[in-house]
């Protein structure tokens, strides 16, 4: 009678076994790896086809740029994520959202001593505009707001708050929570906001409401209107609608350029 | 809008046209009515709104019943507008699209922009009053082609037509684009699925797959724009491009270090990088990533997060808690500096400053003052003087 599955041999055979599997395996990734690296030499050469035709279309129009970047987010696809990338290489799209970048970076250094790091969207659109003069593509809002949301990696604070309808984009690492926002929010109307209109909107105590507004005025993005009639008044200067577009100085320019 | 007749849209002889604007709305007063994009036309004599989706949908008003116009500006969510006060309608008018109306004015409003143009024009236009001196009454010749199968006008409105026509055969395009860029998306979810499925048999094995298979695999997803499913430690995210772009990180930012004491925020060094670029940008990512990999391929500069979450470059010989040292000094000579007057003192971004100052409270070198004048910074003296 032989005794199945002990002794030496019975253990070497088991690793030759075990061996066997791994190498299976091995050899199935290392197909698919090939299948891959043929496939994406194959996309490759549709994607340079595709630019050849419509690379224009994508500089040019902003409404077709949207369509793309949902397009690639259904799929799970992000062709902003190096500039390495096929997309980026082929189509262009990258140079156009990295150089935005940067000069969204500058009209927010450039203008944060005024509003404390915090700008509508719209001020930051108008300037942005400004900044790259009359012969420049045309970038619309959607097309700042995809670049914003790229620069967050870098650490800088960058954030994105919705107010009334449009957005308030955040360039400092300031704490921002849910009950800032709310106040800013609020605030959006008419450029400011009191104590009482919190208590009564919002429904909260004195307390809260103080403590939200003295967090926005230490972090520069609130001014106190001490002579208002009534009540103290906290405006911000980043939703002061008559200070858009006005310009920046070359004092503040030099504060922007590293 | 009751002062506005039905009208072929066609100028009449000795009648020309100034300007012309798309995307326009009409209001009646403040209420919206169903003309709400059109090409809205500025001749010397009427202005006349033609629907850009039904081209024989088109009315106008002759220029001489408007009393003045008023601009409205454009706020958040609205377009800039013209506000155009009316006469009351003349009892021999041709009839038009509303028999009456309560308000004595129209609002246009130019969704295209267009604003400020328009009404430049049609401020000339009221003034000079050319329709006074310009008889008209004969409407244009129009011969109908019979192998186009449409009526073809001369003169401006002839223009006008293959101007539409050029946008048509614009859309046309687009809608082309739209098309191949479908088809596009499908092949490119195919190399999504497949490697979801590589991704998963590395998973699977965990540690059959060879280094190099697996920096292979992340340089595909790299050119795909695939997020990478599989965290490996030794490398990260970072791929053999990464790797290269380091080592060129630390060529270009040893001397810009240098300048500005050492220690550079990556904001900074991302609008240096790409600035001096031009073309083929760096993506955050990428510059996260090489960055990432900065310390480990022992170049000397590193990467460094503070508690804020601020990201900073220094160089290897830079001591940031060296510079806490200096930093005290200065402050203890001031009595007492806000991270603004530090920035200004030192020569340093604001950012960058308030970091240092932050870490020189974590040290205990420093106390804070926060109050809403501001935050600032004092020795510590509970330190130094118990």
């Amino acid at each position: 009678m032989h005794r199945r599955g002990v002794g030496a041999g019975a253990i070497a055979k088991k690793k030759l076994a075990e061996a066997k599997y791994k190498e299976r395996g091995t050899v199935l990734a290392e197909d698919q790896l090939a299948q891959m690296s043929k496939q994406l030499d194959m996309f490759k050469t549709n994607l340079e086809e595709f630019a050849s035709k419509h690379k224009q279309e994508i500089r040019k129009n902003p409404e077709f740029r949207v369509q793309f970047q949902d397009m690639c987010a259904t799929i799970g696809v992000d062709p902003l994520a190096s500039g390495k990338g096929f997309w980026s290489e082929m189509l262009g799209v990258g140079d156009f959202y990295y150089e935005l970048g940067v000069q969204i970076i500058e009209v927010c250094l450039a203008l944060k001593h005024r509003n404390g790091g915090l700008i509508m969207l719209e001020e930051l659109h108008q300037q942005v505009l400004k900044g790259r003069g009359k012969f420049a593509q045309d970038v619309s809002q959607d097309d700042l707001l995809r670049a914003i949301k790229k620069l967050k990696v870098l650490g800088n604070g960058f954030g994105i708050i919705p107010v009334g309808g449009t957005y308030l984009i955040q360039s400092v690492p300031a704490e921002l929570n849910m009950d800032h926002t709310v106040v800013l929010q609020l605030a959006e109307k008419k450029g400011y906001v009191t104590v009482s209109e919190i208590r009564s909107s919002l429904k909260w105590e004195t307390e809260r409401a103080k403590q939200v507004l003295e967090h926005l005025l230490k972090e520069g993005m609130a001014w106190l209107d001490t002579q208002a009639a009534g009540e103290p008044q906290y405006w911000l200067p980043a939703l002061f609608t008559e200070l858009y577009a006005q310009e920046i100085t070359p004092e503040e320019a030099k504060e922007a350029i590293p | 809008m009751d002062r506005f007749s039905w009208t072929s849209g066609l100028l009449e002889l000795g009648e020309t046209l100034v300007v012309q604007q798309r995307g326009v709305r009409l209001c009646d007063g403040e209420e919206k009515v169903k003309f709400d994009t059109g090409v809205l036309l500025l001749s010397t004599h009427r202005l006349i709104w033609r629907d850009q989706k039904n081209h024989e949908c088109c009315i106008a008003v002759p220029l001489s019943q408007i009393v003045f116009i008023e601009e409205q500006a454009a706020g958040i969510g609205k377009s800039a507008k013209i506000v155009v006060h009316l006469h009351p309608a003349s009892s021999n008018k041709e009839p038009g699209p509303f028999q009456s109306s309560k308000y004595s004015y129209i609002k246009l409003s130019f969704k295209e922009h267009g604003e400020i143009e328009f009404y430049r024009r049609l401020s000339e236009e009221i003034t000079q009053r050319r329709w006074e001196n310009m008889p008209t009454g004969q409407t244009i010749q129009v011969t109908k082609d019979p192998q186009a199968g449409r009526i073809r006008a001369v003169g401006i409105v002839g223009i006008e037509r293959k101007l539409e026509e050029k946008r048509k055969e614009t859309d046309k395009n687009i809608s082309e684009a739209f098309e191949d860029l479908s088809k596009l998306m499908e092949k490119a979810k195919e190399m999504v699925e497949l490697s979801k499925s590589i991704a998963n048999k590395i998973k699977e094995k965990q540690g059959d797959i060879t280094e190099d298979e697996t920096i292979r695999f992340k340089s595909y997803l790299l050119s795909m724009g695939i997020a990478n499913p599989v965290t490996r430690e030794t490398h990260g995210s970072g791929t053999h491009y990464h790797m290269q772009l380091a080592k060129q990180l630390a060529g270009i930012l040893q001397t810009p270090l240098e300048e500005r004491g050492g220690i550079m925020s990556l904001t900074e060094v991302y609008c240096l990088v790409n600035r001096a670029r031009g073309l083929e940008l760096l993506s955050p990512e990428d510059l996260v990533n090489a960055c990432k990999m900065l310390e480990s391929l022992k170049l000397p500069l590193r990467l460094r997060i503070f508690d804020s979450g601020v990201m900073v470059i220094e160089l290897q010989s830079h001591n940031e808690e060296e510079m806490v040292a200096s930093a005290l000094e200065t402050v203890s000579e001031k009595g007492s500096l806000t991270a603004d007057e530090f920035a200004k003192l030192v020569g340093m971004s604001v950012l960058l400053a308030k970091e240092r100052l932050l870490l020189a409270e974590k040290m205990g070198h420093l106390c804070r003052d926060d109050s809403v004048e501001g935050l600032r910074f004092y020795p510590n003296l509970f330190l130094t003087q118990s």
